[in-house]
């Protein structure tokens, strides 16, 4: 039997075109692996011609569930887990994490671990600071930028792999102190770095900071008010730059951030520029808390001795006498000793508000660890600012929220 | 509290023109070109390592060649991506080194979960287990990367220990004072 074939009008259909769907709109997926959405993020973006009517952003790529695994582990066991959340500043990580743990116990850890804390945090800044700085400068086209911040990050991670072992997984703090003092003529040689970093910073700053094309590409786009900022939730360089001066170093201090004299630059109109303005003023703040540090950098110990259901003993007590070997395994196998309770912790982390929500029911083991991430909130104003951008804005607004997606997705 | 605003001053005509940073990058461009190079032919070229690196996991000797490892398995135990495996062993009476007792039959460590965190060092009651040097690890296969016993004394070698806890055991149980 012959089939019997129908073709379409071709008049009809143009016709009823119009409604079916509207040739002007595209719908585009940006990512998940696209060299400008920094890792893993991907935008479904709605497009009419070159202008974004409709942003999307899609999380959860890189997810790993560090929460649920928190749970399964001792406190110190944790701490390699933390160098995963912001991989680009993982030793202010490890900090909020042990002082969080810390609080659970009330815990004060003496002044010279506070300061060598503190000291690598602020390093960490600027790290996460100057690969944030590369990464916006490549995504606007100016790849200068990036070789030389990579140069200056690179004398950082000399320094920190000399310090905890590691250039980058730094895994430094522990529960009640660090994983180990300060080596013999290192705080010299990060004076060193200081000295040497101050001008190179000016030279990378001087290639963006009064430059038409940069300027062209990031004043006024992605204006983020403060009443947008506060409501979302932003946190962290992305909020200063908006004009509110929040920075937890100086409104709720920890560590000792209150001995330290250093001002919270803030911006005017909350776009681009501003946020830009905000990291390059921030480092030039690390060093001056950097070298405060170093020049008074208190003595005494490294850990907290009197915790000795919380630290480990020192290592060749453990091999020389039996009591602390059997501490030893006590700690190793049960965890460091918390009471029940609950604590939440917040940081100034380079990205934001790092915020550690711990619930223990005793013992080692937390039994629920909650990870509040400064780039996840960060991204959240994403759909907001990108609506009315030109595509390739929102590459450039990408790279001035400097977020991390190990730290969004965790 | 110290805050600051910062000022953005609108760009002169000059600046305008493109013309002043097109000359300021390049300046820095030919600067970097004569100063001190920053790079490292890798791999002819080895960067430095610093004492107290945590490259891959390696067990050792001590001086006397004996292997330092008791098989407590703490190590296993803490390890956080679980790379370690141990299975315990007894020590032959008939071996100089019988009374410690114990040393491990097989110790494996999977190269692929490793995360170079340092913590089975950390905890060795023994100063077995320690992270050295090496920092670049390939095989073709995965059980290549599956480092058994006798390759991580391979990789581990001979290293110096200051307490020889066990040679000072034996000395005393000779003496009749076991502890
Ligand atoms: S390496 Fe150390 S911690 Fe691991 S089983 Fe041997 S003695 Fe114990
Ligand atoms: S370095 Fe860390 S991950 Fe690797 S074997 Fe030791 S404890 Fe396990």
């Amino acid at each position: 039997m012959a089939t019997e074939l129908k073709f379409p009008d071709s008049a009809a259909k143009a016709a009823g075109a119009e409604q079916e769907f509207s040739p002007e709109q595209m719908s585009l997926s940006m990512g998940p692996s696209h060299p400008s959405t920094h890792g893993v993020l991907r935008l479904q973006l709605e497009l009419d011609g070159e202008i974004v009517i409709k942003c999307d952003p899609v999380v959860g790529y890189l997810h790993r569930g560090d929460e649920k695994i928190a749970e399964n582990m001792t406190y110190n066991q944790f701490v390699p887990y933390t160098d995963r959340l912001d991989y680009l500043a993982p030793l202010a990580n490890n900090m909020a994490y042990a002082i969080a743990v810390e609080r659970l116990v009330k815990l004060e850890v003496p002044a010279r671990c506070q300061a060598i804390r503190v000291l690598t945090a602020e390093m960490a800044r600027i790290s996460s600071h100057l690969m944030g700085l590369g990464a916006f400068g490549l995504d606007v086209g100016a790849w200068t930028v990036l070789v030389h911040s990579l140069n200056q990050r690179e004398h950082l991670y000399k320094l920190f792999e000399e310090l905890t072992g590691a250039r980058f997984t730094t895994s430094y703090t522990r529960i009640g102190g660090v994983s180990r003092d300060v080596p013999a003529g290192w705080l010299d040689r990060v004076g060193a770095f200081c000295d040497q970093f101050l001008p190179a910073l000016e030279e990378i700053l001087a290639l963006l900071t009064r430059n038409k094309i940069f300027l062209d590409r990031t004043v006024g786009v992605g204006v983020i008010t403060k009443a947008d900022a506060i409501a979302y939730g932003i946190t962290g360089p992305n909020l200063r730059g908006s004009g509110i001066a929040l920075d937890l170093r100086k409104d709720k201090p920890y560590s000792g951030y209150e001995q330290y004299e250093f001002d919270v630059p803030v911006g005017t109109k909350g776009d681009s520029y501003d946020r830009y303005l905000v990291r390059g003023e921030e480092m030039r703040q690390s060093v001056r808390i950097v070298r405060q540090i170093i020049k008074n950098f208190p003595g005494g110990d490294w850990f907290a001795r009197d915790a000795r259901k919380i630290f480990a003993p020192p290592k060749d007590k453990i091999l020389s006498s039996m009591e602390e070997l059997i501490q030893n395994f006590m700690l190793v196998t049960e965890g460091p000793q918390m009471p029940a309770g609950e604590v939440y912790f917040e940081a100034e982390n380079p990205k934001g508000i790092l915020g550690f929500y711990v619930v223990s029911k005793g013992g080692g083991v937390p039994w629920r660890l909650k990870i509040r991430s400064p780039s996840f909130c960060n991204l959240s104003i994403l759909p907001k600012i990108c609506v009315g951008c030109l595509i390739s804005d929102v590459v450039t607004l990408l790279g001035s929220l400097d977020f991390v997606m190990g730290e969004c997705d965790r | 509290m110290a805050v600051l605003t910062l000022e953005r001053k609108p760009l002169t005509f000059a600046e305008r023109t493109y013309l002043p940073q097109i000359f300021g990058g390049l300046k820095t461009t030919f600067a970097h070109l004569v100063r001190k190079k920053q790079t490292l032919e890798y791999p002819e070229h080895r960067p430095a390592i610093p004492p107290g690196y945590r490259g891959v996991p390696t067990l050792v000797m001590d001086p006397n060649g004996r292997e330092k490892c008791v098989s407590c398995q703490l190590c296993e135990f803490v390890c956080p991506p679980k790379a370690i495996r141990i299975t315990p062993g007894e020590i032959s009476p008939d071996a100089p080194n019988s009374h410690v007792e114990k040393a491990p039959q097989a110790f494996e460590i999977d190269m692929l979960r490793c995360i170079y965190c340092g913590l089975c060092q950390e905890v060795c009651p023994e100063e077995a287990i320690f992270l050295q040097n090496q920092f670049s690890m390939s095989g073709y296969t995965r059980a290549e990367m599956v480092h058994d016993k006798a390759r991580l004394y391979e990789l581990g070698g001979t290293l110096p220990d200051k307490h020889l806890k066990w040679d000072h055991k034996k000395a005393a149980a000779a003496h009749g004072n076991a502890h």
